[in-house]
């Protein structure tokens, strides 16, 4: 019998060295930035002490790249640039070129084959998102087509500097929300409690860390149809998904009842204002493939009365900050519900607890 | 071959931003390999059924590759007997180099092994910061990861394990880098190999680096361990270059954007147009730098801040990371040796005290920050507050000794 060929040791070389694909003028002047201009949208000039000069050009693409796609990228990437790219957080590609006259070729070169440059400066930049139906396992949507739908729309505010101070947006499949904190964030909420398979919970679930993902401890242990199986108390659920991943025939998505909500006024930054979480400002909003209209209109009307309204550098959390949040549903039409009065732990440092109205 | 019909999904063809569904159409009509056109396919028709009935149709499962308990996230079709030729598509997470810089012969190379083994389909990068190549059978993992490995990539983390790292692009092309994110980036997650490939902790650990504090990596939010740039002594001002920006806005933009944004009060426009800084109140937050790039610049004495315990929603709630060290040097090797020890006591501490799919900051909620910091042996300091407490309802039996360890502290500080 032959000898089984013995398994291949991996070789732990954990995260490669970054400065071996780096453009040759980021490694002279590492370290030796002095400052940076913005040519046009889209396009930063980064000046070293000393004066040399790098342009990065920034351009958007549809996220979940095929290799075609991939190689059209780095051919203009050779061709245009210096082979040499880097991708930004919200999965951005850049280019390098050191000479201004390359610029615009490289530009022309990337628009031509459909990618949209941008997402710098005070535009509204790429959604940040995730899997969605596409690959993961507990989605509610699919964040890739909601992204497309709402891009054709923004484009114009992604290409120019249109807004008061730069808009992160993201978008997220559930409420454990991969996509996280953004300006604005379009998010599944979840309206109704799992549903349960009895006649699966014994064979697939852990039962014991399941009642323990339980944010409101709602799940216990029970006897159903004679199998054990596991019972939701349905006054207290608060229709989070969290024992969903853990124990599948907890299904918690909803063709009708699994919605979107919007939240804005998250920021990482410490500009200006620490950095802030996102707060709920609507929901109810139609899981609608593949276009998702009714969530694109309300993030069109926020970005629009955001626009008309805030001050150059708000972001949209400093904006809210100055005109606070009565103004903020007046100015938007949007309904304030008893929703929006926050309930959970920490909720009472969020009641106006003063006499500062406005009127 | 059979094409499923996809009208929802052709509606994403439409419009002028790039779409992924005519990338994976491209797969499926254009590419050479027969395999790849099937899984494409088949990927297609199972996304249209989600379309329709408004579901997730993926399952998970256990894959990895020898030697290695994790970096794959295993994908099996609820529905693959209608679309078999995707019923496996596991996608493979793999670290990016530090500060995700690529050439494009690096790119080219990846895409090459990535169409003998996978789908074809790949996203830069995921949001824990994995290149994601999506898409493959079991058997072809192990083939896909053994070519990949050979030539300098590894996969980086999934499950209860520490995660993937991801850094700014900092010092290699920003002027508000405070910090040298290359070095910090690999001598930090490259220590933790073992945790990354085998996982074996409470629940996920992320480092996050970013150079200043406009923390473009989100790393007080989406880490457990956070490393932000800073500096301590004063910022730098190019007077000249100041007077130029009133020249070129006047003084109303200037005051209006500039001086009245200080969120305390630290800025002041002389008589003669030059610019006063109060640096002892300045808190680094970055705005004054980022309007007028060419005029103010950080310090020369930097370091980092580092916060711990961010996270998103569950179980309890949002988390931002907690100040933990204020100001930490990172040039020296016994600066990167310190930090070093500080990640594994935190990962030493919080994997001997969390409770399963506990997050680090879900723990010090939990146990209240004073026992985290006396589990990490480090002292408490008043940066690590908004405010001292508001609740008299404390035990105070030990102050005077408490007292004693505060000035001991200021007494040896001040003698080293």
């Amino acid at each position: 019998m032959a000898e089984k060929a013995k398994p291949r040791t991996p070789i732990e070389s954990g995260c490669p060295d970054g400065f071996k694909n780096m453009h040759p003028m980021m490694r002279k002047h590492y370290g030796n930035w002095h400052y940076h201009e913005d040519p046009q949208p889209g396009v930063l000039k980064h000046v070293a002490y000393g004066g040399d000069a790098i342009y990065t050009v920034k351009a958007a693409t549809q996220r979940i790249l095929d290799v075609f796609t991939l190689r059209t990228l780095c051919d203009i990437g050779d061709q245009y640039a210096d082979g040499h790219v880097h991708f930004t957080m919200r999965s951005n590609i850049e280019f390098f070129v050191t000479e201004e006259e390359r610029v615009q070729p490289l530009i022309d070169a990337l628009t031509t084959n459909g990618f949209v440059v941008g997402g710098t400066k005070n535009s509204v930049a790429t959604i940040s998102h995730t899997q969605g139906w596409l690959h993961c396992d507990i989605p509610g949507t699919d964040a890739s087509g909601i992204v497309k739908a709402m891009m054709d729309e923004l484009i114009d505010d992604f290409k120019n500097w249109n807004m008061p101070n730069r808009v992160h947006m993201t978008t997220s499949c559930c409420q454990i929300n991969c996509g996280g904190q953004g300006d604005i964030a379009i998010n599944i909420q979840h309206t109704k409690p799992p549903k349960i398979n009895h006649d699966l919970v014994a064979n697939v679930c852990e039962r014991p860390s399941v009642v323990a993902r339980c944010p409101v401890a709602a799940i216990r242990p029970a006897m159903v149809n004679g199998k054990p199986s596991l019972e939701v108390d349905e006054k207290k659920c608060i229709c989070c998904g969290a024992c969903y991943p853990p124990c599948p025939p907890m299904q918690i998505n909803d063709a009708e009842h699994s919605k979107l909500a919007i939240w804005i006024g998250g920021n990482h930054s410490n500009a200006r204002s620490k950095p802030s979480f996102q707060k709920l400002v609507a929901a109810g909003i139609p899981n609608n493939p593949p276009r998702w209209p009714e969530a694109t209109a309300i993030v069109k009307n926020i970005l629009k009365t955001y626009k008309d309204d805030a001050k150059d550098w708000e972001r949209i959390n400093d904006w809210i900050d100055r005109i606070g949040w009565p103004r903020f549903f007046e100015l938007t039409g949007l309904p304030f519900t008893k929703f929006h009065i926050d309930n959970w732990r920490g909720a009472r440092n969020s009641l106006n607890a003063s006499t500062h109205i406005r009127f | 071959m059979d094409k499923h019909d996809t009208p929802m999904l052709d509606e994403l063809e439409n419009g002028p931003w790039p779409s992924f569904i005519s990338g994976i159409k491209r797969l499926r009509d254009e590419h050479s390999d027969q395999r790849i056109n099937g899984v494409a396919n088949s990927l297609l028709g199972q996304l249209e059924h989600s379309y329709e009935t408004k579901k997730g149709y993926w399952k998970g499962g256990t894959v990895s590759v020898y030697g290695y308990g994790g970096g794959i996230i295993p994908r099996f079709s609820e529905v693959g007997d209608a679309f078999p030729e995707s019923r496996e598509f596991h996608t493979m997470r793999v670290q990016p180099p530090a500060g995700n810089h690529y050439t494009t012969d690096s790119l080219r190379k990846l895409a090459d092994s990535w169409e003998k083994h996978g789908s074809g389909l790949v996203t830069f990068h995921g949001q824990t910061g994995n290149i994601m190549f999506i898409g493959t059978t079991t058997e072809n993992t192990q083939k896909f990861f053994d070519e990949i490995n050979e030539y300098g990539y590894d996969l980086g983390g999934a499950g209860p394990c520490v995660r993937t790292s991801m850094s700014c692009i900092g010092s290699a092309r920003c002027e508000q880098s405070s910090l040298d994110e290359q070095r910090i980036h690999r001598a930090l997650i490259n220590n933790f190999t073992d945790d990354i490939h085998r996982p074996a902790l409470p629940y996920k650990f992320k480092f996050k680096i970013s150079g200043c504090g406009n923390d473009c990596m989100n790393a007080i939010e989406r880490s457990d361990f956070a490393i932000i740039g800073t500096w301590r002594d004063d910022m730098r001002v190019d007077q000249e270059a100041f007077k130029a920006y009133i020249e070129l806005k006047g003084h109303d933009y200037i005051n209006e954007n500039i001086i009245s944004r200080c969120p305390t009060n630290a800025l002041k426009i002389n008589e003669d147009d030059t610019l006063e800084v109060d640096n002892r109140n300045c808190v680094r937050c970055m705005h004054c730098l980022n309007a007028l790039p060419k005029a103010l610049s950080p310090g020369l004495d930097k370091g980092a801040t580092i916060c711990i315990g961010g996270k998103r929603t569950l179980k309890i709630g949002d988390l931002m990371g907690t100040v933990i060290v204020p100001f930490m040097p990172l040039k020296t090797d016994e600066d990167f040796e310190k930090l070093n020890e500080m990640a594994e006591e935190v990962i030493d501490f919080w994997a001997e005290n969390a409770l399963e799919h506990e997050r680090c900051g879900e723990m010090i909620e939990r146990i209240g920050l004073p026992n985290f910091l006396e589990g990490i042996g480090i002292e408490v300091d008043p940066n690590m507050v908004d405010s001292p407490r508001q609740s008299s309802y404390v035990r105070l039996d030990d102050w005077d000794e408490e007292a004693k360890k505060w000035f001991d502290s200021k007494a040896e500080a001040a003698n080293a």
